[in-house]
């Protein structure tokens, strides 16, 4: 469990770093936080030639928090994010979802960023940021692209990001309207990648009613899925909507396999009863407009 | 009375080391040491045709490639079986480096040595070997069943083939009112101890010697495989085990291929080697056990007493049987428990499959065999509508029964027989503890809020302290420091606080004077090892006896210095004093350090204390020679403890569980443990080991797995997928202890090392059946099959 050998770069600033990726190409690695990476390395599973070290970006390490979003810079920590107190009053939903993400350690070193140009697909926050319709932002030598979330994840492990390309930032929206937000899961053991986890967003109209709801999935699928499940509850008032009904709605669009930790059936199973009460939980939020 | 610290909780005294980091693991010797790495085969069952190393040889780097045609001598037989039995009719070891044909993925053919680790790990990858393919034997089914072998010329794949039996079985169980049958299925788990193994090799081309440090639980055994496989002097090695981040069985075994070729190497290279296993190849090059299918027939009265009881097992030894087949027969005859069983009969097959080597990991057989008969235990109980602690009290050994004779051969080949222990007043303590009798107005009160719940119960005796022998070497130096020193070896119990309590006791010293070392060829040779919850018994009776003896030198030497009679002194906190005497009395007391100096008489005077001993230091008896016939100088002696056979130990754990109705978890709400291990030297490390323990037997019973595919992939071989509990999945274990002095040996103990893992998943099993109302019967459980098993009663 000792790496290929490989070249290691360590750029001070985002300029020189994108220079390095370019000059290398698919040759290169990013190392963020290293808590994916370097075990892959260690296991051969990866051997990259060149590693772009990034951890001295530090113009990249911020959390920026307003009324439309949180935006999170490459060099954020897991938790920086999680004790980011702005981007806890506009989008609870984000350190809520970082505490299943690992371990207190694991967060202070990993990062937001990294877990998304990662793409595992049993990664909250890929699933989070599909369910919210964020945005990533790509620069490359000489230039810059911003993509959604929905084109940037391409399959398991797999992004749209190219060669030479550095994810800068991702960018978390506050949902529109009046909307609640829970994220709840099923792991084998705390901080465990979860067996089905689900981040919802319910919206309500002005006479609390639900105007929509949503759900995105880690585990359950090749990528992040996100679910539409307003057909099963629009209409309902926010605490007597037929939110079993949503589970099953979810459950049945859903085609998770079998591994080693669960059954299929059992994740489709868990896919059903989460969905029902996070979106009970969030439609309750929603109405005490708690977010 | 003299200063006492046996009985004590006192904190740990290795720990201040420890915990600032100035501890000493393998990996953290030798820094100068080349490295060693080896290609493992990649396949469960294969012929080996072709090793290449063309694309291997360049790498700077490089100093050696070594496959099996290279071992000259002893060190390309197979390794030996360790422990021969005469039912083990077909024991097969491996080889150091394999030879034509590989068992099991992970198996070593190539060693490589290089400058560092990354290197020699380059070069593997760059060795090419090709391979004929066997189709694997995978799963106990697929070994019971026999189409394929493992191995071509054990037929059926049986290793082994044992029955015990004690009275008619047949017969009782065509008499009993009741009978059931019962099939039961246990999974593999592992040791996984913190640090894996790890040898470092030094050898001394002047001295013509060897020296090791491994982590093993064995240094002694260890040092005599070595000079036999490397056909050196005994006196010309030395092992040494330094500080081992924990064993738990698997580093019992020895000597490990690796143990052989690191030293071997050093000698071949004339330079020092260190391998540092890695996790990966810790699950696949290691150990593991556990894994057993189960059928029991038990017969019984109307009250649920057992009449009798036809135990089948099936054990997967996995590809090889280097420690024979210890684990089966503890399972057998362990299995018994605190109860009588009526007529017994116990069959094991010990089957052959090609996965890993099952050796035994903490528990060592038992949780099997408890879970067999717990299971059993609880099927009468529902069978007949009767509380279940009702049905294990009626069935229990009643204390004026002791010793209870069994009628079986135990794993150290001797009798069966329980020396001592209080069944009836254990369980009555746990009842308490949990609140047994309450737990209905619990659940009725759960269920009202749509929660579902259970509880269980699991009792277990544990054989402990098995012998040979052990021994102990105690010595007072000149500064009143005492040394101490055993031959077995210590993975982080404890060891040196408990020993160093009994040496400090025995003496009348103060525990922080003394200083134990383990676990090292060069400071005491005769020695066992570390496994059997033993070394309390062995090592604590043995250094016991040996302090004993330096007590009475040192009453003597101080009685002539005093010119008062031996019976008439006392040694307290360090001094010998007149019985009685108030500290400090002139002429009524003499430290001990001084004693030390007065027992070795001396000519030359290198510093003051030796000024005291030397020829013209002071009056002497002229008519006596310096050193009385049959007395050695020093202050210092040796003793040793050989049981006449092992003492039992028992405890019981009951647990409440709550099952999610809806996701189907399973979490521990109370995990309460009575223990009993006779006498206690520490009970804060006896809490501890039974913390230890539990925490093993939640990760067997609902966490870990070793999740092999057909073709005999190991499919978590990291502990990203084999699930061992953290801290957050271990309970809030409550204890409680009884104290059944055992009568074989002087200090009345008995072993606690094992214990907190025995009963886990039959306690387990037993509160999820409680909560789910069906009998769980396969274990570990996780959420999915929770699940998967209420679907196929709601089908059914
Ligand atoms: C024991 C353990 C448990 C874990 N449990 C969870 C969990 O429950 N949920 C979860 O979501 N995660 C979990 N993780 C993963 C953790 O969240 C990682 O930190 C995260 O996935 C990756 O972040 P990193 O900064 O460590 O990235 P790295 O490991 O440095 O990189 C990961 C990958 O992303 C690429 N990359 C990183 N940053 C960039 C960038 N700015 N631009 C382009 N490519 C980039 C790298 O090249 C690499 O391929 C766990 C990790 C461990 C070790």
């Amino acid at each position: 469990m000792k790496p290929a050998g490989f070249t290691y770069h360590r750029p001070v600033t985002v300029d020189d770093a994108v220079a390095v990726l370019a000059e290398v190409g698919p040759a290169g690695k990013v190392l963020a936080g290293g808590q994916s990476l370097v075990p892959l390395l260690n296991m051969r599973l990866a051997a990259p030639e060149h590693l772009v070290d990034i951890n001295r970006l530090s113009g990249l390490a911020y959390v920026r928090a307003d009324g439309d979003g949180v935006t999170v810079g490459a060099l954020a920590r897991h938790a920086d994010v999680e004790r980011d107190e702005t981007a806890y009053a506009v989008l609870p939903l984000l350190r809520e979802t970082l505490r299943h993400v690992a371990h207190p350690t694991i967060r202070n070193r990993g990062t937001t960023v990294g877990s998304i140009a990662h793409a595992d697909p049993a990664g909250e926050l890929t699933a989070v940021l599909a369910l919210l319709g964020g945005t990533v932002t790509l620069r490359r030598a000489g230039g810059q692209r911003t993509v959604a979330a929905a084109d940037f994840f391409t399959g398991p492990m797999s992004t749209c990001a190219d060669a030479g390309e550095l994810v800068t930032s991702v960018t978390f929206p506050v949902p529109e309207g009046r909307t609640g937000a829970v994220w709840t899961e099923v792991a084998r053991r705390h901080g465990d990648y979860a067996v089905c986890g689900t981040g919802v967003v319910v919206t309500l109209d002005d006479d609390l009613r639900v105007a929509g709801a949503r759900a995105a999935y880690v585990s359950m699928g090749p990528e992040p899925v996100v679910v539409d499940l307003t057909e099963a509850v629009a209409g309902a008032m926010y605490d007597d909507a037929g939110w079993p009904a949503a589970g099953r709605l979810a459950a049945g669009l859903l085609e998770p396999d079998d591994d080693i930790h669960a059954t299929a059936a059992y994740r489709r199973h868990l896919a059903e009863v989460l969905t029902a009460r996070a979106l009970r939980e969030a439609a309750g939020r929603a109405a005490g407009g708690q977010r | 009375m003299t200063t006492r610290s046996f009985g004590e909780p006192i904190a740990r005294l290795e720990d201040p080391r420890l915990l600032t980091g100035r501890g000493r693991f393998l990996d953290d010797i030798g820094h100068r040491a080349l490295a060693a790495a080896f290609v493992r085969s990649p396949h469960a069952h294969a012929r080996i045709a072709d090793i290449d190393v063309t694309d291997a040889v360049d790498v700077e780097g490089l100093v050696a490639i070594f496959t099996h045609d290279d071992l000259d001598g002893r060190a390309g037989e197979p390794l030996p079986l360790l422990i021969p039995h005469e039912a083990l009719t077909h024991g097969r070891t491996g080889y150091a480096l394999a030879k034509d044909e590989v068992n099991h993925v992970g198996e070593p053919i190539v060693m490589v040595v290089a400058t560092d680790r990354y290197v020699a790990e380059d070069v593997c990858a760059r060795i090419r070997v090709d391979y004929e393919f066997l189709p694997p034997v995978v799963g106990i089914e697929a070994a019971r069943e026999a189409e394929l072998l493992v191995h071509d010329d054990v037929p059926g794949n049986v290793a082994a083939h044992m029955v015990q039996q004690n009275g008619d079985v047949e017969a009782a169980l065509a008499a009993a009112p009741h009978v059931l049958e019962l099939d039961l299925d246990i999974e593999r788990s592992a040791s996984t101890p913190l640090e894996g193994r790890g040898v470092h090799a030094r050898w001394d081309p002047d001295d013509a010697s060897l020296r090791v440090y491994t982590s093993t639980q064995a240094s002694t055994s260890v040092r005599a495989a070595l000079a036999a496989r490397l056909e050196l002097p005994l006196d010309r090695v030395e092992v040494v085990a330094p500080d081992v981040g924990g064993g738990f069985g698997v580093k019992i075994v020895h000597p490990w291929p690796e143990e052989v070729l690191v030293p071997w190497a050093a000698i071949r290279l004339g330079r020092e080697v260190k391998w540092t296993e890695d996790r990966r190849e810790h699950f696949v090059g290691a150990t593991h056990e556990r894994g057993q299918l189960q059928h029991v027939e038990v017969g019984f009265d109307d009250d649920g007493r057992l009449l009798g009881l036809d135990v089948t097992v099936w054990h997967d030894n996995g590809a090889y049987t280097p420690y024979g087949i210890i684990v089966p027969i503890i399972t057998t005859t362990q299995l018994l428990g605190p109860y009588k069983p009526g007529a017994y009969r116990a069959e094991f097959f010990s089957l052959y499959t090609n996965t890993v080597t099952v050796t035994p990991y903490r528990g060592a057989g038992r949780p099997q065999g408890c879970f067999a008969m717990e299971r059993t235990m609880d099927a009468i109980a529902a069978h007949l509508g009767l509380d279940r602690t009702v049905v294990r009290e009626r069935n229990f050994i009643r204390p004026d029964e002791m010793p209870y004779d069994h009628g079986l051969i135990f794993q150290d080949g001797r009798p069966l027989v329980y020396d001592s222990g209080d069944y009836p007043a254990t369980l009555d303590k746990l009842k308490k503890l949990i609140g047994w009798d309450e737990f209905e107005a619990f659940r009725a009160e759960a269920r009202a809020a749509g929660r579902r719940v259970g509880i269980g119960i699991a009792c277990y005796v544990e054989g402990t302290g098995v012998g040979p022998y052990e021994g102990g070497w105690v010595k007072v130096e000149t500064d009143g420091t005492v040394v101490a020193a055993t031959g077995l070896t210590t993975q982080g119990q404890g060891h040196r606080t408990v020993f160093a309590q009994v040496v400090a006791s025995e003496l009348g010293v103060p525990v922080d004077r003394v200083v134990v070392t383990t676990g090292d060829t060069r400071r005491f040779g005769y020695a066992v090892g570390t496994f059997a919850s033993r070394a309390a018994v062995m090592s604590g009776n043995a250094l016991a006896s040996a302090a004993r003896k330096v007590r009475e030198k040192a009453l003597r030497v101080a009685g002539e210095a005093l010119e008062a009679d031996p019976r008439d002194l006392e040694i307290v906190d360090g001094v010998v004093r007149v019985t009685g005497s108030p500290a400090g009395a002139p002429g009524a007391s003499i430290p001990l350090a001084t004693v030390a100096v007065l027992a070795n008489p001396l000519r030359y005077a290198f510093d003051r204390e030796a000024e005291r001993a030397t020829q013209f230091g002071g009056p002497v008896d002229f008519s006596k020679p310096p050193v009385a016939e049959g007395d050695s100088p020093g202050l210092e002696d040796t003793g040793f403890y050989s049981p006449p056979r092992s003492t039992f130990a028992n405890g019981m754990h009951a647990a409440i569980v709550e099952t999610d109705p809806d996701t189907a978890e399973i979490s521990i709400l109370r995990y309460c443990v009575v223990h009993d291990c006779g006498t206690l030297i520490n009970p804060r490390i006896v809490e501890g080991q039974i913390h230890g323990g539990v925490a093993q037997g939640v990760g067997g019973a609902l966490y870990e797995r070793m999740v092999y595919d057909d073709a005999g992939q190991l499919l978590n071989a990291s502990f990203m997928d084999f699930l061992m509990p953290y801290a957050t999945e271990v309970p809030v274990i409550e204890t409680d202890h009884l104290e059944t002095p055992s009568p074989l040996n002087p200090l009345g103990i008995k072993g606690a090392g094992e214990a907190g893992v025995i009963p886990g998943s039959a306690v387990l099993a037993s509160a999820i059946s409680d909560a789910e109302g069906f009998a769980v019967t396969r274990m570990p459980i996780s959420p999915s099959d929770l699940f998967s098993l209420r679907l196929a009663r709601e089908s059914r």
